[in-house]
């Protein structure tokens, strides 16, 4: 057993100790900032003061990438090795600096002065290849030169029009600079069923990936009964699909546009308390949300009628999926639950609860100031209003790009100044690791709903992530069947057993070694996990490689019986 | 309230209320199940009793989803059997069946090979022999969680066991791996009722199964406390 002095533990899990089990992530993070990691007796503790049974408290650090229950460092180095890193040397990287600490990966020095460890996309793709150093971005690192950058990462911003964006690419947006919330006091002198009414108008559909109606969501959660102010609005920032970087920006640059939304949304439905749940790879955004709180709490927006806590993730891609993190907001591992009972009416804490993404709540105050009907003239009619797209990759210019609905692949691309290094395009992943591969042959598809459900591609969180003619598309697929085998919650059997076999497979194609019967293995731990999976992540976990095999069956020879 | 609906063509009438599961079993239709167990909770973690409904997006678990009106459902349709079929595959190649005779028989019954998947990483792990009830061979274990809910809230209230790992690495386990008596545990013997694969097993059948006699076992003096002892 390890000898700990527990004082500095007490006093820092203090203020989460009212909240139960709900303060579990915060007080293990709050450990962590101490002694770098959980240990038995830190753990015996922590449980004792919030009254969780030890067992349980053993299985959310055993469930959360970071958390740790052996010996670790408060000094972390986290190398993405996900796809768009992967592109560029992130292996490399990660060897090379293990080297030059003597550490093999995921491993501590002895006395605990430093961890390297690799890291699934922390969303800073547009400047990759990336990694975190603690609480700060390290990017565009370059081997060669020996230089990267550290620190707040910048946010490039391109694109047609700047709506959603018109505060991002300059730093932080201080609430003098927002102004006041105008649509939010815009909201206030309607009835709340004329702000949902007008959110329903607008056609908004939720920029998440699931694409659900946002005032048809509202207006469930609003007539659901409940308690009086026993309602949430939360705000979905555990943005981690491989290739979305797009919150990350909105949320950096902008806090105060998502707050505004979150109240609009608190006043149509009747809640009282927010959570903004976001992802624990952002731990530099969290100083700047924290400072719009009080800011907003200051000009008297917040604090009154409706407050807002903030949440931070410890590496679960799952915790995205919406009933995962209200799991994870009530202190358990981050298993998604069966539907129905849906969030409207049975959400966080078992109550009616609106949970819309970062972009989906920025969206709100921008159709609550210009109206529903000025909103609907951007973009097309059945997909209205502006889009961020993250692009990445093999571009001249990665970055978000703001765009109505509308434009073509070709337009985006074009504004990204194509292909880099005058290489040609091999094909496109959309929507990100649970999306779809594009080619040339898809460059004409407009970028809306319709049409890509149309070309059976997904517009998902938004993610073009671009492959130049050069790259070995069986090195990207066994990126995407690792990410998948890493983040499987474990609930259900499709998904649990299904990722690993799919890495398996995934493994062998890459390395030249395929199995006669790989090709329909591969099928039917494909279309199992899409079939039959409980969630969305093993739903989707098998998308781009199944639509992979339909591209390139030739990429799969040698698999075949 | 009665509701009509239909199942594999055949038009059934069903008590409002209750599970697909449910009515399939009253009118003589064989849906299989895994993880489904009366006394439990039902998560819809295994996924062998999905059917097919019209309208569905995706295959739906029949354990949890509530037959309603009208509803027409298949539980043989292709989608079902190639999602059964390659999750029995799937857990042959995962862990130790031989304790588990009703999936063995599952596997005859949908054709699955135990040899599907070569190459595959098993979830191994050492009997783990530390108290005088049961004994516990996660190698067998299929994660169905029963052993988890009875120890929780679906009977005992005693939460000594819970989850490591996630994904494909999740096993049941205790605080920091504590053995069973460092626990609180209260040796109830639910769990082990309730496990369906051998994983978990009281300690004397595991002592007899090893090819001791009952007499040799009586002088272990396993499973009674030593009154005298102070």
């Amino acid at each position: 057993m390890v000898d700990v002095d527990l004082t500095p533990l007490n006093s820092a899990i203090d203020s989460y100790v009212p909240l139960g089990r709900s303060g579990l992530l915060p007080a293990l993070h709050a450990a962590q900032k101490i002694y770098g990691w959980v240990s038995e007796p830190v753990a015996a503790e922590i449980a004792r003061s919030l009254r969780v049974p030890l067992a349980d408290v053993h299985g959310v650090i055993e469930f959360y990438s970071l958390f740790y229950n052996e010996p670790t460092s408060t000094h972390v180095i986290r190398v993405c090795t996900d796809v768009a890193c992967a592109l560029k040397n992130a292996d490399g990287i990660l060897d090379h600096l293990c080297a030059h600490h003597g550490l093999q990966p995921s491993q501590t020095q002895p006395d605990l002065s430093l961890t390297i460890e690799p890291s699934p996309c922390p969303g800073l793709c547009e400047h990759a290849p990336v990694a975190l150093v603690d609480d700060q971005a390290e990017t565009n690192i370059n081997l060669e030169k020996g230089s990267y950058e550290l620190g707040r990462p910048p946010s490039p911003v391109y694109g047609s029009i700047r709506l959603l964006t018109s505060n991002c690419g300059n730093g932080t947006t201080s609430f003098e600079k927002y102004g006041d919330y105008v649509a939010l006091k815009k909201a206030l002198g309607m009835k709340p069923e004329d702000v949902i009414n007008e959110i329903k108008a607008s056609g908004l559909v939720g920029r998440g990936g699931a694409a659900f109606p946002t005032g048809v969501k509202w207006e469930g959660a609003a007539k659901a009964e409940a308690d009086a102010g026993a309602k949430y609005v939360i705000c979905n920032a555990d943005e981690s699909e491989p290739g979305t970087f797009k919150d990350r920006v909105l949320l950096i640059d902008d806090p105060h546009r998502t707050l505004e939304g979150m109240c609009i949304a608190a006043y149509a439905i009747g809640a009282t308390k927010g959570y903004i749940y976001i992802r624990g790879e952002y731990p530099y955004i969290v100083p700047v949300l924290e400072n719009a709180l009080k800011e907003a709490t200051d000009a008297g927006y917040l604090g009154n009628d409706f407050d807002i806590e903030i949440r931070v993730g410890a590496g679960a891609y799952i915790c995205g999926e919406e009933t995962a993190l209200f799991e994870s907001i009530e202190g358990k591992r981050g298993f998604p639950r069966v539907k129905p009972p849906f969030p409207t009416t049975h959400g966080v804490f078992g109550k009616p609860t609106v949970i819309n993404n970062v972009e989906t709540l920025c969206s709100v105050p921008l159709i609550l100031s210009m109206g529903s009907t000025e909103y609907r003239k951007i973009g097309t009619e059945k997909s209205p209003g502006p889009k961020l797209f993250c692009v990445s990759g093999d571009v001249t210019k990665t970055g978000v790009y703001e765009v109505p609905f509308g434009v073509t692949l070709r337009e985006l691309l074009d504004m990204a100044g194509g292909v880099a290094n005058g290489r040609q395009l091999q094909s496109v992943l959309f929507g990100g690791a649970a999306g779809a591969f594009a080619t040339s042959a898809h460059l004409d598809v407009k970028m809306t709903f319709e049409d890509l459900r149309a070309a059976g591609l997904p517009l998902g969180s938004g993610v073009v992530m671009v492959f130049d003619e050069t790259r070995d598309m069986r090195q990207v697929l066994k990126s995407l069947g690792h990410f998948f085998a890493h983040e499987s919650c474990g609930k259900c059997y499709p998904c649990q057993m299904g990722s690993q076999r799919q890495k398996e497979i995934l493994d062998r194609l890459a390395e030249g070694k395929s199995l006669p019967g790989d090709f329909d293995r591969l099928q039917d731990v494909g279309w199992t996990m899409t079939d039959a999976s409980l969630c969305g992540l093993g739903q989707t976990a098998a998308s781009a490689v199944l639509s992979a095999m339909k591209l390139w069956p030739e990429m799969f020879q040698g698999s075949k019986v | 309230m009665e509701i009509k609906l239909t199942i594999n063509n055949q038009e059934v009438v069903a008590d409002e209320g209750k599970t697909l599961l449910d009515v399939a079993r009253e009118n003589n239709m064989d849906i299989p199940t895994i993880c489904f167990h009366e006394a439990t909770t039902a998560n819809g973690l295994c996924r062998m009793c999905v059917v097919e409904v019209e309208g569905m997006r995706v295959l739906q678990p029949a354990c949890i989803v509530k037959a309603a009106a009208n509803m027409k459902v298949q539980t043989r349709s292709e989608k079902v059997v190639r999602s059964r079929k390659t999750i029995l595959e799937m857990l042959a190649s995962t862990m130790d069946l031989s304790d588990a005779p009703e999936i063995l028989t599952m596997m005859d019954e949908y054709g699955a090979s135990a040899e599907r998947f070569p190459d595959a990483e098993r979830r191994e792990s050492e009997v783990k022999d530390d108290n005088p009830m049961y004994v516990r061979d996660y190698s067998k274990c299929l994660l169905c969680w029963r052993c988890v809910q009875v120890c929780a809230e679906d009977a005992q209230y005693t939460y000594a066991i819970n989850f490591e790992g996630r994904g494909y690495e999740t096993q049941i386990g205790t605080f920091f791996d504590k053995a069973i008596p460092e626990t609180t545990c209260v040796l109830c013997g639910q769990c082990v009722g309730v496990c369906p694969t051998g994983a978990l097993k009281p300690k004397r059948q595991f002592l007899l199964e090893g090819g001791m006699s009952p007499q040799e076992i009586s002088v272990l003096n396993t499973g009674r406390k030593r009154r005298k002892e102070k």
